[in-house]
């Protein structure tokens, strides 16, 4: 698929560049501080922990972080599909062109959900009726939501899984999803997900359950849609391929929290904080060594992820944290701003949550 | 885990030598899975081999049936030059356990949740009648102690632990009777991937350490190149390549392996913007209808009109020794 670094197939990145000023992008969906906790007899979950992040049209946010870490229950307090109670959004918004979606998911008397942000699931076995056809289910979207009748919505789901690459999309419209394999069922998917063409397509590990080929698949998929629909989409993996394969920008949670973000390029080459560093030299570089790749020894993480329970006071990082100071572990550093050198303007501003980038640390290091 | 250190030669005579091996379920109705189909493969001494396919290419029913939890429809598989039976009965298991071992994919479904730590990984040493309930005791703390965990750890039950814990509870269990042969099915699939770090670099360490030979079957590409000396690729049922693990993921032969690492989604934005289209269209066929000659040449992009009526069998490739392997008419 090629990059969509510049793409500019949004409505939002054609403005002229005046004076010295970039153009701020107008974000599509703008999340800001994002609390969420789950209210359980062991006590008091605290899944997400002041989450803010906005997404422009057109581009592609990767939310990455291990199981846990609090990025699949973001989206999903965004989609409303967070069981309340034991959930509880106790603080932050999230506005989608201005509407806020946390207070209500009905914008004129429609529901934005499948409308304006629809979602793609890990497991397309699973999250499809076993007991409809795959047309109808599409069909029943757009019935839904556009009011079509019957007969043209299932013309329309034949036309969506043509969208989405699927061979002999009529005769497989009239089928169940148990006669569909894995990859094909996840396009059956993606078809159903873009059927009221969403201005955001939320994909929470879209190719986990997929073989690597097919997954190329699924993912140049994604990114044609993407690039013929203008939509944005909010993935969601810890495959760090997967993410330079596709994202624009990238956030990276951890115990709920956003530790850094930035371009892609900012995190990949330039990160700024110890996880997002030990997350890459936790996993092996296929640099042959005469591209200057040495056959280097994967770094591991000591220690596993912190019980959400009981965060760690101060960085939640720290316990695990190969360059963790004193100051650490007492106080919860803020976001440090490290000046993203990315060419485009655009993206994310690169950030990240450590003690390191204050002030005193940077002097510290220029000292022998 | 650095390669050079491992001093395996493909000169000695293999520990395990799986020839001609196939693994079919009957499905009834004359309907059966070809779940293995005429694999050969030998495996030396303190080698790593590392097999990859994509799910449903049998690499887990011939890593089962090497070490007997399956039973052999044919083919045979030698250990150190004895002939393994076709089929195991309660004394072969007994007789082989200490020689051979498995990790298993899924650190929650493969620990009893009614055993403690202790009674899992103490099990296997019940077959050696001459040990003293203190020596038991202290072979599970010594081996506790070397995976990583502490010996306190062995009145616990497993749901006390995490994925990564469990996984090294997995290989505790299996090392403790210390086997020469152990097959990793999948063992970091399920795992973070901070937490497969240790685990891969847990296993190369006790590999060097025991003088180990694994066969670690996973479907994470860069993984297996990391860990192995050798790489088999398997696509549906039969072995398509062959190699050192760099011949076969830099100088892949097979157009296969070719897709499979092409596919690869590499941790490098660059390298993922300049990488040319090049997925395969199709999906890997049925194992039950089988397709006739080369398994790969409806979804080949190189396929030949010969392709489809004669199978091409897993040779030598002129001028790259004897074990650099490849079956494709391409090579022919």
């Amino acid at each position: 698929m090629t990059h969509s670094t510049d793409n500019s197939a949004g409505s939002t990145v054609g403005a002229p560049i005046t004076g010295e000023q970039p153009t701020p992008r107008q974000p599509l969906l703008r999340v800001d501080d994002l609390h969420v906790d789950f209210q359980t007899y062991g006590g008091v979950v605290q899944a997400v922990r002041g989450v803010s992040f906005e997404v422009a049209a057109g581009q592609t946010l990767a939310i990455v972080g291990e199981s846990g870490c609090g990025k699949s229950v973001t989206v999903q307090s965004l989609m409303g599909l967070i069981p309340m109670p034991p959930g509880r959004i106790h603080k932050g918004t999230a506005t989608l062109r201005g509407h806020d979606i946390l207070a209500s998911k009905f914008v004129g008397g429609q529901d934005i959900r499948g409308r304006e942000i629809s979602m793609i699931f890990q497991d397309p076995m699973t999250s499809l009726n076993p007991t409809m056809t795959i047309g109808r289910q599409i069909a029943e979207t757009l019935e839904v939501h556009r009011g079509y009748s019957q007969s043209q919505a299932f013309n329309r789901a034949v036309e969506l899984l043509e969208m989405s690459k699927i061979p002999e999309a009529a005769k497989r419209a009239k089928q169940y999803p148990f006669e569909f394999s894995g990859g094909m069922l996840q396009r059956a998917m993606i078809a159903m997900a873009i059927a009221c063409e969403p201005a955001i397509l939320v994909a929470d590990e879209p190719t986990t359950a997929l073989d690597v080929t097919i997954q190329a698949q699924i993912l140049d998929l994604l990114g044609d849609l993407q690039q013929e629909t203008g939509m944005a989409i909010i993935l969601i993996t810890h495959d760090l391929g997967v993410v330079a394969r596709m994202a624009d920008d990238v956030m990276v949670m951890y115990a709920g929290e956003v530790v850094e973000r930035g371009s892609v390029d900012d995190i990949f080459y330039r990160s700024g904080h110890p996880y997002t560093q030990g997350l890459r030299l936790a996993m092996p570089s296929n640099k042959r060594a005469e591209d200057g790749g040495a056959e280097q020894t994967l770094l591991a993480i000591d220690g596993s992820p912190p019980d959400l329970f009981n965060p760690p006071t101060g960085c939640a990082y720290h316990p695990r944290c190969p360059h963790a100071m004193n100051v650490c572990a007492q106080q919860a550093p803020a976001q440090y701003g490290l000046g993203s050198t990315s060419a485009s303007n655009q993206g994310l501003s690169h950030q990240a949550a450590c003690w390191l980038h204050h002030e005193l640390c940077a002097a510290q290091k220029d000292q022998p | 885990m650095s390669k050079s250190a491992n001093d395996y030669t493909t000169a000695n005579p293999a520990l395990v030598e799986i020839s001609h091996l196939v693994k079919h379920f009957e499905l009834g109705r004359g309907q059966r899975v070809h779940a293995v189909d005429d694999v050969s493969l030998s495996i030396y001494p303190n080698e790593v081999v590392g097999l990859v396919g994509e799910s449903g290419s049998g690499k887990s029913t011939l890593g089962k049936t090497v070490v007997g939890l399956h039973d052999k429809t044919a083919g045979q598989v030698t250990f150190n030059g004895t002939q393994l039976p076709a089929r195991y009965g309660g004394d072969d298991f007994r007789a082989m356990a200490s020689k051979m071992q498995m990790i298993f994919q899924d650190p929650y479904s493969s620990l009893n949740p009614r055993m403690t730590v202790g009674e899992i990984v103490s099990e296997g040493l019940r077959l050696r009648q001459d040990l003293t309930p203190a020596v038991v005791q202290e072979k599970v703390a010594h081996w506790l102690r070397l995976v990583g965990l502490s010996p306190d750890h062995q009145s616990r039950y497993p749901h006390e632990f995490s994925g990564g814990q469990r996984q090294r509870i997995g290989i505790a269990r299996a090392l403790i009777l210390e086997p020469e042969f152990v097959v990793c099915d999948e063992p970091i699939s399920a795992l973070d991937v901070s937490v497969q770090a240790q685990v891969v670099n847990l296993l190369g360490d006790l590999t060097k350490e025991l003088g180990l030979t694994l066969l670690f079957i996973a479907h994470d590409l860069s993984m297996v190149r990391y860990i192995s000396d050798r790489m088999a690729v398997m696509y549906l049922g039969c072995l398509v390549e062959v190699g050192t693990s760099a011949q076969v993921f830099f100088d892949p032969k097979h157009p296969y392996t070719e897709t499979l690492i092409a596919s690869n989604p590499e941790a490098d934005p660059e390298h993922e913007r300049q990488r040319p289209s090049t997925t395969i269209q199709g999906e890997i066929p049925s194992p039950i209808n089988v397709p006739a000659g080369c398994r790969f040449a409806n979804r080949c992009p190189k396929a030949m009109s010969h392709c489809s009526t004669q199978t091409p069998l897993l040779k030598p490739i002129a001028g790259e020794g004897d074990q650099r392997l490849v079956a494709c008419h391409l090579y022919t």
